[in-house]
């Protein structure tokens, strides 16, 4: 789960992890508001969205004027980039070409940069812990940074058991070149932010940039994700949701105990588990067709939670034919058929259907398919369900 | 032979009691593996299908010496179950729960090094040899033994692969399903390594997909094998897009190194038999076989 980042910052202050003063803003008299609060001279307002590289970005409405990130000398400077902010269009390489709309400002005391640097703390695949990642080129894409310069990238991983000590700190911040008091300040926010990753089950938390103001180590910009398999034990971090920003469909799903992602194609598909939703996917491209989602049932599937997945898949008004793929294990085909004639009978099908069994019971799930009165086209293999369902759809895009 | 499991396999099942665990431990008696109890906190010393109820998998141990559990336990209390039985030095856990908080998997991980314990998971199917010991969720009867060790990512992809071996004729001795979670007990490179080890294992067939880099690292290892056997290969989410969770935990592309094309030209660099299509995967494997 994506969180704002003026949420990022207030759950870092909490663990000590010093941040620049500020207040979010749910509009431009709040904004100004907040800026008068604020010790000056200077402010920055910060549009809040759950996409990164939003300075370089640009609104839509404004092309060629400036991002989500802009820094004022004044309460009026505040409330003109408030007022060219809210509820405006943001384009960010992150968002993709439609952009994102502002809901939520930020407005901050501007510091005195001495120097910029970047400092994540992730869990690495490879060694199975919690690790910081830091580089002193602060400010820019850690993934260009990795390509690029590897050698500029100073990691530091954290045994469970042992928990974080203060040679970690050491190592990190001798690493970016800090010397004396900043020696000092850096240790205490890199062990307050261990502490801040391990307490709420965080995913990934970035600082990008990390800076130096005066002697003291602080976080500028603050990307926090948590491990949404976490989210029970955190109510407190639930309550962060932003549902604006997550997509309506994934949303249901969700709810559903489904998994859903759509994506640009035409061909919707239903598949029991993840990966081999994934790879009917994948079929479905080798055969000439584009999937327009991701769609994994899960392994107790019932007929309302096939109709809901139906509805799901039906709402985009891209799709134009839909694949159901089973491999039925512990879960039976009839029962699965039964709840897709249920769920297709129910949404009223338009679209070519063609659904593929295997597994327990599959000829009595083919027989329910054969007698239930509707136009599914049944399908013998994965090979079959692809080229039917490909076809089916083309011809039902051409008849439209 | 067969690699994890056989006849001789003593199981137990952690969460027995509870519908999973009844269910799939019904399927499993079913099916002939040896199973022989269980373990549910505060129902010690009452019987569950006919087999001994444990408080703890310690006494469970003491009590029937068994050698593996199979964990059907919620995930908030899935990585505690792990813990136990490692504390109680079972030889193989398997965990199927899907769903564990990753920061309960790194303390569980971080237990495992040194330990006397191998876990299979978890968010996995489990691990089959077929005719001899089913631990797990995967349907029994679509296996038939045979020449081929099977390790995957997926469970019904898994299902997919052995449907596929079977029809070709091949068979298989053992599947191990790894797990989609980012961290897990049991790598790909330890299953080639026990399949390389294994003599009835005639050819290797494994199951990857987008997320982590641990299909590059297999088929680095697998390369660098100085005798070898037949491998085949597959990577589910060539088309998903980048940034975005499929399903499992682990399947996020997050970089240039962990989509499906840099994972199956890594592994054909390597020697393995790649097919394109899920549906390739018999075919795939007899052509290794073949070559």
């Amino acid at each position: 789960m994506n969180i704002h980042e003026y949420q990022a910052k207030g759950i870092l202050e909490k663990y000590g992890v010093a941040v620049p003063k500020g207040l979010p803003a749910m509009s431009v008299d709040e904004a100004v508001k907040a800026a008068s609060e604020l010790p000056g001279p200077l402010y920055v307002v910060k549009a809040q969205i759950h996409a990164g590289g939003r300075g370089a970005g640009h609104f839509k409405n404004n092309p060629e004027g400036k991002g989500g990130v802009r820094l004022c000398k004044t309460p009026e400077e505040v409330k003109d980039a408030a007022e060219a902010m809210m509820n405006q269009v943001l384009v960010t390489k992150q968002t993709g070409p439609d952009g994102k709309e502002v809901q939520r400002l930020y407005v901050t005391d501007g510091v005195d940069i001495e120097k910029e640097y970047y400092c994540s703390v992730v869990l690495d695949r490879g060694t199975s812990r919690v690790t910081f990642i830091v580089s002193q080129e602060g400010g820019m894409d850690i993934e260009e940074v990795a390509e690029k310069h590897p050698e500029k990238i100073i990691k530091a991983d954290i045994d469970p058991a042992a928990g974080f000590s203060g040679f970690h700190a050491r190592k990190l911040a001798f690493a970016l070149g800090l010397e004396g008091a900043q020696v000092k300040s850096a240790t205490k926010f890199f062990a307050n932010l261990y502490k801040c990753f391990i307490e709420t089950d965080a995913s990934i938390v970035e600082i990008n940039p990390m800076i130096l103001a005066g002697d003291e180590v602080m976080a500028l910009d603050a990307k926090m994700n948590f491990d949404s398999n976490a989210l029970y034990r955190h109510p407190e971090i639930m309550e962060l949701r932003d549902e604006s920003e997550e997509d309506e469909n994934e949303k249901i799903a969700a709810d559903n105990d489904l998994s859903y992602v759509r994506l640009d194609g035409n061909i919707g598909c239903m598949v029991n588990g993840a990966g081999l939703a994934m790879s009917t996917m994948d079929i479905i491209k080798l055969y000439g067709g584009e999937p327009a989602n991701f769609l994994d049932v899960g392994g107790g599937a019932t007929a309302e939670r096939v109709t809901v997945a139906f509805k799901i898949i039906l709402s985009d008004p891209n799709v134009k034919g839909i694949l159901v793929n089973i491999f039925g294990g512990i879960m039976k085909c009839d029962v699965i058929a039964e709840g897709v004639i249920a769920a297709a009978k129910e949404v009223d099908l338009k679209v070519p259907l063609v659904v593929r069994l295997e597994g327990t019971n599959v000829e009595k799930g083919k027989e329910l398919m054969a007698n239930s009165g509707l136009p599914i086209i049944s399908a013998d293999n994965l090979d079959d369900a692809a080229q039917k369902v490909v076809q089916a759809t083309k011809q039902a895009q051409e008849a439209a | 032979m067969s690699v994890l499991v056989n006849k001789q396999t003593k199981v137990i099942c952690q969460g027995f009691t509870g519908s999973q665990g009844t269910f799939h431990s019904e399927q499993a008696i079913a099916y002939g593996t040896n199973m022989v109890g269980g373990v549910t906190p505060g129902k010690g010393g009452t019987k569950h299908l006919n087999l001994p109820v444990y408080n703890t998998v310690d006494e469970a141990k003491h009590a029937t010496g068994c050698n593996a559990s199979v964990i059907y336990v919620p995930p908030p209390f899935a990585g505690d179950a792990i813990l136990e039985a490692i504390d109680a030095k079972i030889e193989l856990i398997v965990c199927i729960t899907e769903g564990i908080p990753v920061l309960d998997m790194v303390k569980v991980k971080r237990a495992l090094s040194g330990s006397k314990s191998r876990l299979i998971g978890p968010n996995c199917p489990g691990v089959i040899t077929p005719d001899e010991c089913k631990i797990g969720i995967m349907p029994g009867h679509i296996h038939t033994r045979g020449k081929i060790g099977i390790v995957s990512r997926s469970g019904t992809l898994t299902y997919e692969a052995v449907a596929q071996t079977g029809a070709v004729g091949l068979g298989q001795t053992t599947c191990i399903g790894i797990g989609g979670d980012p961290v897990n007990g049991t790598n790909f490179i330890d299953c080639i390594d026990m399949f390389m080890n294994d003599d009835e294992t005639k050819g290797i067939l494994m199951i990857g997909e987008i997320g982590g880099t641990a299909e590059i690292e297999a088929a680095e290892y697998y390369k660098s094998l100085k005798t070898k056997k037949p491998i085949a290969g597959f990577i589910a989410g060539a088309t998903a897009p980048p940034g975005k969770r499929m399903g499992h935990a682990g399947a996020l592309i997050s970089g240039s190194d962990d989509t499906a094309p840099a994972k199956m030209e890594a592994m054909r660099a390597a020697g393995f038999e790649v097919s394109e299509s899920p549906a390739g995967l018999g075919d795939a494997m007899q052509k290794a076989m073949a070559a």
